[in-house]
């Protein structure tokens, strides 16, 4: 590789990154709003209302065992749906051409987007931790387990809304995905409950939810309880990062859904 | 003995020690081909060199493969077969290096339409590499000289179409590439716009930018560029000087605007020549006639000639020409 190469390569990314978060940061009404006031009604129906009378679950009370399930729930939407829309809108807009005709590797391509999705997720991750401090009390057990797995978990949702927005042709189908898979797996995922109450039969589909391991893991990290193994989860969360870096690799060297 | 050439890094200038070789192209064409999943083929093996410095124009009819040629060039399109050399650099083998040293400025209005004008521009920058401030002091400097530094701050949707077409120039200059190229930039831009960015074009091509550019306006070629290449139906059928290329009409088409309104045409020997209303005619002078025995025939006749000029383009003509077979 050419000296100074590298350096133009981070500028180039770093120019993505600014980018993004300053579009993120510039419709702050429709970017960070939403997920706050959507969550907030989590907090008051399912915590307040319901979780009252549930009483507890893993030592904890209903408001406390949820509280860690809504905020990686609205970090996963945050960061798919900031890179699907953001990359789409490029696509639609034919501004991607800005970055397809620059000597800007594809791999920096992935990482900017990726890195605008994962401080939004983080943004609304930090907003609704804040607004569940006003419904219960969080302390945070394990803060590495904590932060390491609600970044990698923006990391891999940031990838898929990538990916969607790659083989996207219309606006609608940049939201068929999360309505049809994402809120499903995640309603499914632990969130609302532990997996132990579920019969043993879905207690196996239920493993077969990728979310799953990323909500557990999340909450063993906030209040040290987990259905899942934290080990696993790092290892299937790993494993979705790489795959997914090197299928949306594979689709920018490749041209598909970008270049004729 | 080794030489020293500059290669294309959008922020500085590099002198490379290399060894002797044949004079490098800006861009080289061998044998590309073109065929779209739907089975159309537009490009059937064109081959074109371009030398660094030139201006060299693409021209062709709707369909016929420019914008295809000019998207497997910047990447945005996959070629099927053939090469591509930009300054030495294979797209295939060095992609990176290759577009470095290309600008482009689309037909088509491809910015984001709710960014400022000033940040579209340091953006590109910083997609080729180079540092914000310098991006900033570039896209000063390419904004100013386009008119378009007092509309820095602006919504770039708000932009009339000359300024979106001068704002995607700046956009393409601001890493300072060695190869421009434009497809169709004056496309739906008025006349006075249309020569502003002429001007502006011939500027930058008498600094060493290598130009290429296609557009439907054969006029334009005409007037910027020294060589000429026509393409139709995926093939390139003619390419050389321009003016080598005018040569080859045998006659041109002239009009004719009288002093004074003629109420009866009589034929001069050896011209076609006919009366179109009362105070204009119509004048076909082949290449081996004179134009000076045109005049001297029509002033025996008391015929005043007030102004003359082309009834069409000479490229024009010849490009119909071409185009249809009648070469």
């Amino acid at each position: 590789m050419r000296p100074g190469r590298l350096r133009e390569n981070y500028i180039g990314f770093q120019t993505i990154v600014i980018k993004e978060v300053g579009r993120v940061l510039r419709i702050w009404i429709q970017t960070l709003v939403p997920p706050a006031i959507t969550m907030t009604l989590y907090f008051i129906i399912f915590g307040s209302l319901i979780g009252s009378r549930v009483g507890q679950l893993g030592g904890f009370s209903y408001m406390a065992y949820i509280a860690p399930g809504l905020i990686m729930m609205s970090v996963i939407t945050s960061s798919y749906t900031n890179v699907v829309s953001s990359f789409f809108g490029a696509k639609f807009g034919r501004h991607i051409e800005e970055l397809l005709v620059s000597p800007l590797p594809n791999y920096m391509i992935v990482l900017g987007y990726v890195a605008g999705g994962v401080v939004r997720g983080l943004l609304v991750g930090i907003l609704v931790t804040v607004i569940a401090l006003f419904f219960t009390r969080l302390h945070m057990v394990h803060p590495f387990v904590t932060l390491s797995v609600v970044i990698l978990t923006a990391v891999v949702f940031s990838l898929g809304g990538l990916i969607n927005a790659v083989f996207a042709k219309k606006f609608d189908d940049v939201t068929i995905i999360p309505t049809f898979v994402l809120t499903p797996l995640t309603y499914l995922g632990g969130v609302f409950y532990s997996i132990n109450m579920l019969p043993v039969v879905w207690q196996h589909i239920a493993r077969a939810n990728p979310i799953l391991y990323m909500v557990n893991a999340f909450r063993y990290g906030i209040l040290g309880v987990s259905d899942i193994g934290i080990g696993t989860a790092y290892v299937i969360i790993l494993f979705f990062i790489i795959g997914l870096f090197s299928f949306s690799l594979y689709l920018l060297h490749n041209g598909v859904g970008l270049r004729s | 003995m080794p030489h020293s050439v500059t290669a294309c890094y959008a922020w500085r200038s590099v002198k490379v020690a290399i060894f002797p070789q044949p004079a490098m192209q800006a861009l080289s064409l061998h044998a590309l081909t073109k065929t779209y999943k739907n089975g159309v083929q537009a490009l059937k093996g064109i081959s074109l060199e371009v030398q660094p410095g030139e201006f060299i124009a693409l021209l062709g009819p709707n369909g016929a493969g420019k914008t295809t040629a000019i998207g497997i060039v910047t990447s945005l399109v996959n070629k099927t077969g053939g090469q591509v050399t930009v300054f030495g650099h294979d797209i295939d083998t060095d992609i990176e290096a290759a577009k470095s040293c290309i600008g482009l400025v689309p037909q088509e209005i491809n910015f984001n339409q709710f960014e400022q004008v000033g940040d579209i521009v340091v953006n590109q920058g910083g997609f080729y590499g180079l540092p914000r401030r310098l991006a900033r002091e570039r896209a000063e400097k390419y904004l100013r000289q386009l008119s378009l530094w007092d509309k820095r701050h602006d919504m770039s949707r708000m932009l009339s179409g000359g300024m979106k077409r001068r704002l995607m120039i700046a956009r393409a200059l601001v890493h300072e590439p060695q190869l421009l190229i434009l497809d169709e930039p004056t496309a739906g831009v008025d006349i006075e716009v249309r020569r502003s960015m002429w001007d502006f074009l011939k500027k930058i091509n008498r600094e060493g930018i290598t130009i290429i550019l296609t557009t439907h306006y054969l006029e334009e070629a005409e007037n910027l560029c020294q060589r000429v290449a026509i393409i139709d139906h995926g093939e390139i059928i003619v390419q050389g000087r321009t003016r080598d290329l005018l040569e080859k009409l045998h006659s041109e088409v002239f009009i004719l605007n009288l002093r004074e309104p003629l109420r009866e045409l009589r034929p001069l020997d050896g011209y076609a020549i006919t009366q179109v209303d009362d105070t204009t005619l119509e004048v076909e002078v082949n290449k081996s006639q004179n134009v000076n025995t045109l005049f001297d025939m029509l002033s025996k006749n008391n015929i005043q000639v007030l102004s003359m000029r082309n009834k069409v383009n000479r490229l024009e003509e010849l490009f119909v020409r071409l185009v249809k077979g009648k070469g």
